[in-house]
């Protein structure tokens, strides 16, 4: 019990707590008129952090020590100063993992544009990863709803903490085994129809929305990718593409049950230039069985046409793995505590949310 | 002395109030000033140090033309504003 929902939006971080089963309370708000970017709660330290973008300002990162409540700025992730001057900036905090349970005060964040940071410190101090950042590929990533490419899914193998798995719109999905010092690219099997016919099947080419990892069994991998439903059970480096499922295979969010490799839920909605709801009619699909089947969940969500759209970071699941949640462009929220199974709605008038996250 | 003010927006996330000095450039008279107080540069310059793109600064009334090296001369009395361009949101 007392489960909390961290839910970061554009005008600020939100919190709501589950009091008793079906009761959530909603606590305190912070960085009222800021945009949240990303939020994250260390499970080894109780730490607390925020990415915010000022627009204006830049990117800032902040945190609550455990046991306070104060937040206070720490360091952000910078691009080293390159001589010509031409170099890049962070315009975004778009992830925010913790590193494994035997590298205390390890952090990594990813950026837009794709920058892989690396902190040991508790997030104080930052150092851009440079193995990655030099990769000759990386010249062909590019912007997916962005300008400029960026990473959005860190996957920190829990068993072994230099197994990083990493995807980025656009440039596919890559892996380090060694902590970071050397990077390949992997993602045999991921599919672009975006792309020309002779490159749909080029790792680097490659938009997976949201890339996560089974906590029990990590190399069982979900992708919910620009172009469809995809899985994996070696690690990332072999996708099976999901065909069938209605009413969509498009969408950007996903997660995946944290003891259950084959259970994982998704946020469908019209591809490309629409993104809304299919048939304006909100739904969440779910697979028990590794995508064979799928079952649309409709129970507390809206009769009426809705048009949310769901973010990439903006479901998510529990370590507990029945309660989930996520929030929308329009600033609705629901959490489920059956698995999705049944569905409530926390609240209809949120800033438009970027992202969701439970305690851990 | 020249006299370097900074938008009132800054001040709910960092302390920047008016501060008197002389300098020659404006990257001379920010970097005093950034000297004395770090955490306000990174809400002004960009990884780079170049001006933030949605940052002006005012030179007696006038925009600046440098903005990645901050190179645009001061006279001893300059006025110096460090301002947000407006956008939506």
């Amino acid at each position: 019990m007392n489960e909390t929902v961290h839910i970061g939006t554009r005008k600020g971080l939100f919190q709501f707590t589950r009091t008793a089963p079906g009761q959530w309370q909603r606590n305190e708000t912070v960085f009222l008129g800021d945009p949240v970017t990303m939020v994250l709660t260390d499970p080894r330290t109780g730490d607390r952090y925020a990415g915010l973008n000022h627009g204006h300002f830049g990117v800032k990162l902040h945190a609550a020590r455990a046991g306070t409540s104060e937040w206070k700025e720490i360091g952000t992730p910078a691009f080293p100063k390159v001589e010509d001057g031409d170099g890049p900036t962070v315009e975004l905090i778009w992830e925010l993992v913790t590193g494994g349970d035997d590298e205390p005060g390890t952090l990594w964040a990813g950026t837009i544009p794709g920058g892989l940071f690396k902190s040991t410190d508790n997030g104080e101090s930052w150092r851009l990863i440079d193995a990655l950042w030099q990769k000759p590929e990386r010249e062909k990533w590019f912007g997916g709803g962005y300008d400029k490419p960026g990473i959005h899914s860190i996957c920190v193998h829990p068993h072994d903490s230099n197994t990083i798995r990493l995807a980025i719109s656009c440039g596919g999905v890559w892996e380090s085994t060694n902590g970071g010092e050397t990077w390949q690219q992997t993602g045999q099997g991921l599919r672009a129809a975006f792309m020309p016919p002779e490159l749909a099947y080029d790792p680097v080419s490659q938009d997976p929305h949201r890339m996560v990892q089974c906590a029990a069994s990590p190399d069982h991998l979900w992708i919910q990718h620009h172009n469809g439903i995809f899985r994996s059970e070696d690690g990332g480096h072999n996708w099976t593409e999901i065909t069938d499922v209605s009413p969509s295979v498009f969408g950007f969010a996903v997660a995946v049950h944290p003891t259950q490799p084959d259970t994982a839920w998704f946020v469908p909605a019209i591809k490309d230039e629409h993104r809304i709801p299919v048939d304006a009619q909100l739904v969440v699909t779910r697979t028990r069985d590794g995508g064979k089947t799928f079952e649309t969940l409709t129970r507390g969500l809206p009769e009426e046409p809705a048009y949310d759209l769901i973010y990439r970071h903006s479901l998510d699941i529990d370590d507990g793995g029945d309660l989930l949640a996520f929030g929308s462009t329009t600033g609705n929220l629901w959490v489920s505590e059956d698995q999705g199974d049944h569905w409530q709605c926390l609240s209809k008038h949120l800033p438009p949310i970027n992202v969701v996250r439970f305690d851990l | 002395m020249i006299t370097v003010t900074f938008t009132p927006n800054l001040q709910r996330h960092v302390l920047s109030p008016p501060r008197e000095l002389q300098a020659d450039t404006v990257a001379n008279a920010l970097h005093q000033i950034f000297a004395e107080n770090p955490a306000l540069a990174g809400y002004i310059l960009d990884d780079q140090h170049r001006l933030r793109k949605n940052i002006a600064v005012f030179i007696d009334g006038t925009l600046i033309q440098d903005r990645n090296t901050l190179s645009d001369s001061l006279q001893p009395s300059s006025d110096v504003q460090v301002l947000q361009a407006l956008s939506g949101g």
